[in-house]
């Protein structure tokens, strides 16, 4: 029998950002998508991101943020996870976020942004579609 | 040795990180890797955390990680949340209460979903046990929901058991009374500073000593520690009680290592056998379709479930018959 391997998604908050309501709905949302879902929480470095997701073998980290900070929190996680080797590693984000920023941002490897608006049902989707559990 | 093997003994995390995800997602090659690892295994000190959801054990844990650090032991934790029955998804959050571990390279942190088919917990968990042990860990805390079997049998494996309340959980401690009490070899009631504390105090000595007759000369008789752990109160006498667990568990083996006793070997012997069984014949059933096509019948009601139960295995194990 083929094996199927649970999808293991973190949702997190980098930076000064006390505003978690949508990041607990969509970890809620993932997880009736039937997703294992770690959530770390407020206040979170990109370090500290990057060093849980690794511990915790996860396909996904979703980043949020609200506070207008992005720009240097969501491509510093990318960054670390690159020193560190991992490129298996999905990173999206989602939050209130300029047009003009995301294409700056996909440009330094965070491949999709969700903005005020985006459907629970549309991001469960784009996950079911373009992440996939690692194999091996 | 494989190359996974010894990468787990040098303690490389994303080498281990990824084997207990394999070990979580029941993948073959796992169990050559895991017999390697054994000979490994035995150094660590493990300790089972359980009680009921919101009573503090994630900020126990947490408090106690900091404890050992300060002391230059290096943690391993387990931290067991329940998966939905309805969606199989489940939210870990036991991490939120210790992300200020994260950065320290002397702890690992893994949260592990209960998954709930087929009783497979206690024996992932146990697994995931062994590979932190041969990381080198020298404390494990497996924090898990004391409710259900399999969460029991997981707090079982570990040497020192530390059951949690809170006061005015009048009926929690009856649930306890009937199920967990005899698996804990510490009581620690949390959030001692609410009104009830000493009421639940005297409750739970109550039943300890009802049981008196399991704790005649020379056996342990559980303590009861008060203590607020999201102020760090009572944490130090909480691990100096450990302590003492510990020296006491090697006094009655003769110095033994007391994992090593032969009723856990045999209940983990037990288990082992129970879920690897179980995991090779529900595989089968699934592949050749006979175990779909039976839920389908009994659904239907062409058949009963015991009819087709007996119909599935005894083919395959004529001895049963």
């Amino acid at each position: 029998m083929v094996r199927e391997r649970k999808l293991r998604v973190m949702v997190a908050k980098p930076g000064l950002d006390g505003h978690d309501r949508g990041a607990r709905i969509i970890a809620r949302a993932f997880r009736d998508a039937g997703f294992e879902v770690v959530y770390t929480g407020l206040h979170q470095t990109p370090d500290s991101i990057v060093k849980a997701a690794i511990q915790e073998d996860v396909d996904l980290i979703g980043l949020s943020s609200l506070a207008g900070a992005h720009m240097y929190l969501f491509p510093e996680v990318v960054k670390l996870l690159r020193e560190k080797g991992v490129d298996d590693i999905v990173v999206v984000g989602g939050g209130i976020i300029p047009d003009d920023d995301i294409s700056k941002l996909k440009a330094q490897g965070i491949v999709k942004i969700f903005t005020p608006g985006a459907k629970l049902d549309d991001m469960v989707d784009w996950v079911k579609t373009n992440v996939k559990p690692r194999s091996g | 040795m494989s190359s996974a093997v010894e990468k787990v003994i040098a303690g490389d995390v994303r080498t281990v990180a990824r084997l207990i995800r394999d070990i979580d997602d029941k993948i073959p090659g796992v169990r050559d890797v895991l017999k390697a690892l054994y000979a490994h295994t035995g150094k660590a000190y493990v300790i089972g955390i359980t009680g009921a959801p919101g009573v503090g054990k994630s900020t126990l844990v947490d408090q106690m990680v900091n404890h050992y650090r300060k002391q230059g032991k290096s943690v391993g934790v387990l931290a067991v949340d329940p998966t939905s029955p309805f969606s199989g998804g489940a939210i870990l959050g036991d991490r939120i209460r210790m992300q200020r571990h994260s950065l320290d390279d002397g702890v690992f942190i893994r949260s592990l979903a209960t998954r709930g088919h087929f009783g497979g917990l206690s024996q992932s968990t146990r697994s995931a046990i062994d590979v932190l042990d041969a990381m080198g860990k020298d404390y494990i805390i497996v924090e898990t929901v004391g409710v259900g079997q399999d969460e029991v049998d997981v707090v079982k494996s570990a040497q020192t058991t530390v059951i949690m309340v809170i006061p005015g959980m009048g009926d929690d401690i009856q649930a306890i009374k009937a199920g967990i009490l005899e698996v804990g070899d510490i009581f620690v009631i949390n959030k001692a500073d609410r009104e009830g504390a000493d009421k639940t105090f005297n409750e739970l000595r109550q039943m300890i000593d009802m049981g008196h007759h399991r704790y005649e000369e020379g056996k342990w008789k559980p303590p009861i520690l008060k203590a607020e752990a999201v102020f760090d109160r009572g944490v130090t006498e909480l691990l100096e009680t450990i302590e003492k667990h510990r020296k006491h568990l090697l006094s009655e083996s003769g110095g033994k290592r007391p994992r090593k006793k032969k009723e856990r070997v045999r209940e983990e012997l037990a288990e082992m056998i129970k879920s690897r069984l179980i995991q090779e014949v529900l595989d089968r059933l699934l592949e050749t379709g006979e175990f779909d096509g039976a839920v389908e019948a009994v659904a239907a009601g062409e058949t009963d479930p015991y009819t087709a139960c007996d119909d599935l295995l005894l083919p395959k194990f004529r001895a049963l018959k």
